[in-house]
């Protein structure tokens, strides 16, 4: 026994460190500069569809944020068990599988929230941003980096279904979160909420517009295409 | 590239693990998930009188304080032995006219006055629609409407569940001058109803299969309800 420890180690390769560059980079990018929405383009019905208010949006970006997390880390750790003619279908059962969890949970302990989530939770399930990270990063990642990847994205999910959301409920309805914030003089001056805001184009417009800063802003993302 | 046979075991496998978790979770969950439907039946039927405080945690209290469950069949008398609440309507519907046991739910407002609380349930666009429709004690006034459904499209038929629809149906009347029934009829512009405006409401541009829907479940679910509301009015004859 004792021999074995003291022999040298070659060939191991050194330990990673849980929050490596790379690891940082599969959790961060996808905040900014590999955006699901506004730079992969993924998931835009859903971000049109349950951003009206932003409870309901912030209560979908952590169910998808726990289904992309989990589903890369499940299909991460069996990746090289999977049978390469069926890796679709197992991707599609595991994905499938935590999506009727979170959508069971939401029914047994925020039934109100899931009544507005209405079939938006279920539809997760074909949510491009899950196949589409399982496909090109789990598949081929350890499960740790994969996990970190599925958080990534799930918050850069959020973070614009958040960001939509507050713009279409302050000006679509006066309010942020069920509170009043638009003040009761502005409407006695005769200012009138915005009806298009509780429309799902508002939603296309203001991610447009996001998208637009975006590119602006970052150097990265400029002819990128 | 792994042989038949693995994928085979691998896919079995995989069914399996996910069968019996959501199994386990369903299972789990389910009482949670129902007493959150019988708590969304109750402050619906409230809502159908427009009776407030709505907090949550004083639903059932304020329920089981004002409202009295009773069972009706199509002679209009009442049937003891059955739970009101518990009674499926969709199954009773099924049955023929006659062996029909319908629930009906009695509010006792704040100033003594009586509302009839009539459950409703009918099919939409894509699957049921149901919804509860109070009457005042002349049997004949809608005091308040209440409408849900399982799928209907969003910004379309799902809009019978906001107030915009609900609100019209508030004072208007499902009975005529002649005392016939007319109830009241979810109609286009341009439409007419022969008895009057009254009798009247507003379908949703968009959303005529659903609205169509509305106007049969009033029309199919108010009937049954007659006979009895007929024995109530202080004039019958007994």
């Amino acid at each position: 026994m004792s021999a074995e420890v003291n022999a040298p180690v070659k060939q191991a390769a050194p330990k990673e460190a849980l929050f490596s560059k790379k690891n940082r980079k599969a959790l961060f990018d996808p905040l900014d500069d590999n955006n699901p929405i506004s730079v992969q383009v993924l998931g835009i019905c859903s971000a049109l569809a349950v951003t009206v208010q932003v409870k309901p949006a912030i209560i979908m970006a952590l169910g998808v944020m726990l289904v992309t997390a989990f589903s890369n880390l499940i299909v991460a750790s069996i990746r090289d068990r999977i049978p390469g003619r069926i890796r679709i279908i197992v991707q599609l059962v595991v994905v499938a599988t935590l999506v009727t969890l979170v959508d069971q949970v939401l029914k047994a302990y925020m039934y109100d929230v899931s009544k507005k989530l209405s079939v938006f939770v279920g539809l997760i399930i074909t949510n491009c941003i899950v196949m589409g990270r399982l496909e090109a990063y789990a598949m081929s990642q350890k499960p740790w980096p994969s996990f970190l990847d599925g958080i990534g994205n799930g918050l850069g999910y959020g973070a614009i279904l958040v960001f939509v959301s507050m713009i279409r409920e302050i000006f679509g309805s006066g309010t942020l979160l069920g509170f009043k914030v638009v003040p009761q003089f502005l409407y006695d001056m005769g200012y009138v909420n915005n009806g298009l805001m509780m429309l799902p184009p508002a939603a296309l417009f203001i991610i447009g517009c996001f998208i637009w800063w975006q590119r602006s802003r970052n150097p990265k993302l400029i002819n990128v295409s | 590239m792994h042989s038949n046979n693995y994928t085979f075991a691998f896919a079995a496998i995989l069914t399996v693990i996910a069968a019996v978790l959501l199994a386990f979770a369903s299972e789990g969950l389910r009482p949670q998930q129902e007493a959150n439907i019988a708590l969304e039946k109750r402050s619906d039927i409230l809502r159908a009188v427009h009776a407030k405080p709505i907090n949550p945690n004083e639903v059932v209290t304020y329920y089981t304080k004002n409202v009295a469950e009773l069972v009706v069949n199509a002679k209009g008398e009442t049937l003891s032995g059955l739970k009101a609440f518990d009674l499926v309507l969709k199954d009773e519907y099924e049955k023929p006219e006659n062996a029909r046991q319908l629930p009906l739910y009695v509010y006792t407002g704040k100033d003594g006055k009586k509302y009839y609380v009539v459950p409703l349930h009918g099919v939409g666009l894509w699957g049921p629609i149901w919804g509860y429709v109070s009457v005042k004690d002349d049997f004949k006034t809608i005091y308040g409407a209440v409408f849900d459904h399982k799928g209907e499209t969003p910004g379309l038929g799902a809009e019978i569940s906001t107030e915009i629809f609900q609100k019209p149906f508030e004072g208007k009347t499902i009975i005529d001058d002649k005392n016939n029934f007319v109830s009241v009829r979810v109609v286009k512009k341009g439409q007419k109803v022969e008895a009057g405006p009254t009798h009247m409401v507003d379908a949703i541009s968009g959303g005529t299969i659903t609205s169509n829907g509305v106007d049969a479940m009033l029309l199919k679910c108010l009937k049954p309800y007659l006979p009895y509301f007929e024995k109530l009015k202080p004039n019958a004859k007994p």
